[in-house]
């Protein structure tokens, strides 16, 4: 159908599958690290937020692929050999962490300094105010700009194509090799991408309009 | 008749909402009239369909020989005969105060900008801010602000001026530093419709005074008017001090 | 850990090093200024644009901010040798950075000209101005000058993006990393110098661009605040 066949249909969907994966393993990793990186930028001491900001500066200032191959050898120089998809992950979860962390330092930030007194003079402790009056806000606040980032991260997975690692993009590009389809083969790459991305951008967008009036 | 103005049974609506109901009154040569009234009595809407800011949807109006009513009017052409000021000044805050007062004649009439700059400078003379000239907008008071912004209306070199409610967003001690402008103007001779809240100011300046009542000149008269109510509304509107 | 750092392939191939590091320049300054051009096209398209046009600039924004730059890069490339049409790798790559740009670019310069308050362009089409030239005079230029830091963000961003441009033998900076590597197999090494590289590169671009700001717009420069 239309030059290629079911069989590299099923490839590339097969590449999308990889490419879900990366991207959720980029996004947990990412938040997970990101949480803590958010609230040492925002309520750590001048060291710990000059190295912490260091390291987001680091990471906003090199391309994706090039920390794609800094893990890809780092990880055979350390003695591992593991498939390209720990690589991968390693890179996508460096990237989304500096990300991540910096738009949740800025909803962090932007709960109301007199949201932080108020809880003070309630008598709750320091890390009962941060659960019970801060997260809370700043979670309400994170949600639109968390999903808008979720479509970066998407997109962005796509860079792992320049360590072989077998993700919708590197699929494409095989089928493309073998049956000389391009315009076929990349817009059906693209149509799936944006099936993932497009709705996400909308929902982030909607979300924007709704959660960001305070 | 050499008016500038004229409406005759003007309407207006937005909408379903009917703001102006047949308004009729004209403005001649070398005049000033104010239009006062409650806020929705229309006073603002009639006189922004003097410039075409509005359109009407019945009546008739002219302005400087034009037609408004009819959907023919070259509106650049009109707006370069009429100026306005707005209650919020709206100055360009990316450019100097000469800047923003040149800004139209260099690049709508296509003087030079020397010329331009002259002319400007007299206008900030005329107001009396030419020691402002390379400031920018946002480092002169509220007052001053609205001078540049009458500056800048009057270096187009307009044959009516018209002022929407300028000094209600100044603080009190502000306003005097433009009503004193406005009133030299008016007895440099230049024709103008002026929607104000400052009733002695009105009182003073104006040849005619409209008194706008949901959407109809409910009253009209010259300076006398406001001593001498004859409506039971103006009189309300005269003692509450509006 | 039994790994001995080699840098030595600096001396040896330090050529190859400033060649890619000068054409990722070249690709991102051709790139920023076509790029914001036809960004702003489009966002004066958006907004002033008929229905028909402004639907045309919504679809083509849409579809470039949610399909990887990858994916457009390969479709340009391989598309354009499938209908045999010979074009530079250089050539493929600059464009689809340009289109790719020009759809972010679009979206900050619109949400610039929407912020400014409707009584400004009202008072500038009352000096007599038409619409074109409340445009060009009053609404661009504060719009641009409200928006350069977004701005200057995503051009960075785009900077950083043409790595990707390896994979459609472009020969910029990680390219060269690529080619170098094969060569004398020190690739952590030799992509820790590349990182090094395209952080001066980001640093620089910039301060470059601030200083361009700055000499553009002469109230910030003079003023130093934020309209």
């Amino acid at each position: 159908m239309l030059g290629i066949s079911f069989d590299q249909i099923g490839f590339i969907l097969e590449g999308m599958g990889w490419t879900l994966v990366l991207s959720l393993m980029g996004f947990v990793g990412g938040a997970l690290a990101g949480l803590p990186i958010a609230l040492a930028l925002s309520r750590g001491g001048r060291l710990l937020r000059s190295v912490t900001g260091a390291y987001v500066q680091l990471i906003q200032g090199i391309p994706l692929p090039v920390i794609m191959f800094l893990c890809f050898f780092g990880i055979s120089i350390a003695g591992f050999d593991l498939p390209s998809l720990v690589a991968a992950g390693l890179a996508m979860t460096a990237y989304a962490s500096a990300y991540l962390g910096e738009i949740w330092k800025g909803c962090i930030q932007a709960v109301p300094r007199t949201q932080w007194e108020a809880a003070e003079c309630l008598a709750l402790r320091p890390l009962q105010r941060v659960v019970h009056v801060i997260l809370p806000q700043a979670v309400r606040i994170a949600i639109a700009p968390t999903v808008g980032f979720l479509v970066q991260i998407v997109k962005n997975s796509s860079y792992a194509v320049v360590i072989g690692f077998f993700d919708l993009t590197y699929s494409a590009r095989v089928v493309n090799n073998s049956t000389f389809k391009p315009f076929v083969v990349f817009t059906l790459a693209a149509l799936l991408y944006f099936a993932i991305c497009y709705p996400l951008s909308s929902l982030a967008y909607r979300l924007e309009k709704r959660l960001g009036r305070r | 008749m050499d008016d500038i103005v004229r409406f005759h049974e003007v309407c207006k609506s937005f909408g379903d909402v009917q703001i102006l109901k047949g308004v009729s009154f004209s403005v001649g040569r070398g005049q000033v009239v104010a239009l006062i009234g409650r806020s929705g009595s229309g006073k603002t809407t009639a006189l922004r369909c003097i410039n075409g800011l509005e359109t009407i949807q019945a009546g008739q109006l002219h302005v400087c020989g034009r037609e408004m009513h009819s959907n023919t009017v070259d509106l650049l052409a009109l707006r370069q005969e009429v100026g306005i000021v707005f209650q919020s000044y709206n100055l360009f805050p990316h450019l100097t105060v000469l800047q923003n007062v040149t800004l139209a004649p260099r690049k709508v009439k296509g003087m030079s900008r020397k010329h331009a700059e002259d002319l400007g400078m007299q206008m900030l003379q005329k107001v009396g801010l030419e020691e402002r000239a390379n400031y920018y907008p946002e480092q002169l008071s509220g007052g001053q602000q609205q001078r540049v912004a009458i500056a800048r209306s009057l270096a187009m070199e307009p044959k009516l001026m018209l002022f929407d409610e300028v000094t209600s967003a100044l603080d009190p001690q502000l306003t005097g530093e433009v009503l004193r402008v406005i009133e030299r103007l008016a007895q440099d001779g230049m024709t103008m419709v002026l929607v104000t809240h400052e009733m002695a100011f009105a009182r003073s300046v104006a040849d005619q005074i409209l008194f706008m009542h949901q959407g109809v000149v409910w009253e009209h008269g010259n300076s006398d008017l406001l001593s001498r109510p004859a409506t039971p509304e103006l009189q309300q509107f005269v003692a509450n001090g509006l | 850990m039994n790994y001995e750092f080699d840098f030595s392939f600096l001396a040896t191939h330090w050529r190859a090093l400033v060649d890619g590091t000068l054409l990722t320049l070249r690709m991102s300054v051709t790139t920023i200024v076509l790029g914001f051009a036809f960004g702003v096209a489009l966002a004066v398209a958006r907004t002033q644009g008929g229905p028909f046009l402004r639907k045309a600039v919504v679809f083509y924004v849409e579809v470039l901010r949610n399909t990887p730059l990858v994916v457009q890069a390969f479709w340009l490339f391989f598309g354009l040798a499938a209908l045999q049409i010979r074009v530079p790798a250089l050539a493929a790559a600059v464009i689809a950075l340009v289109i790719n740009v020009s759809a972010y670019t679009a979206e900050i310069v619109r949400a610039g000209i929407e912020s400014i308050p409707r009584g400004q362009m009202e008072a500038a089409s009352c000096l007599g101005m038409s619409r074109w030239k409340v445009l060009r005079l009053v609404v661009l230029p504060q719009a641009v000058e409200r928006m350069y830091p977004a701005l200057i963000s995503q051009f960075i961003l785009m900077m950083l993006a043409t790595s990707i441009m390896s994979q459609i033998s472009a020969e910029e900076l990680t390219a060269a990393g690529y080619s170098i590597q094969s060569d004398t197999f020190r690739g952590f090494e030799i992509y820790l110098v590349i990182a090094v590289i395209y952080l001066v590169l980001s640093w620089f671009l910039r301060l470059t661009m601030g200083g361009l700001a700055n000499l553009a717009f002469a109230r910030r420069r003079r003023l130093k605040t934020t309209l």
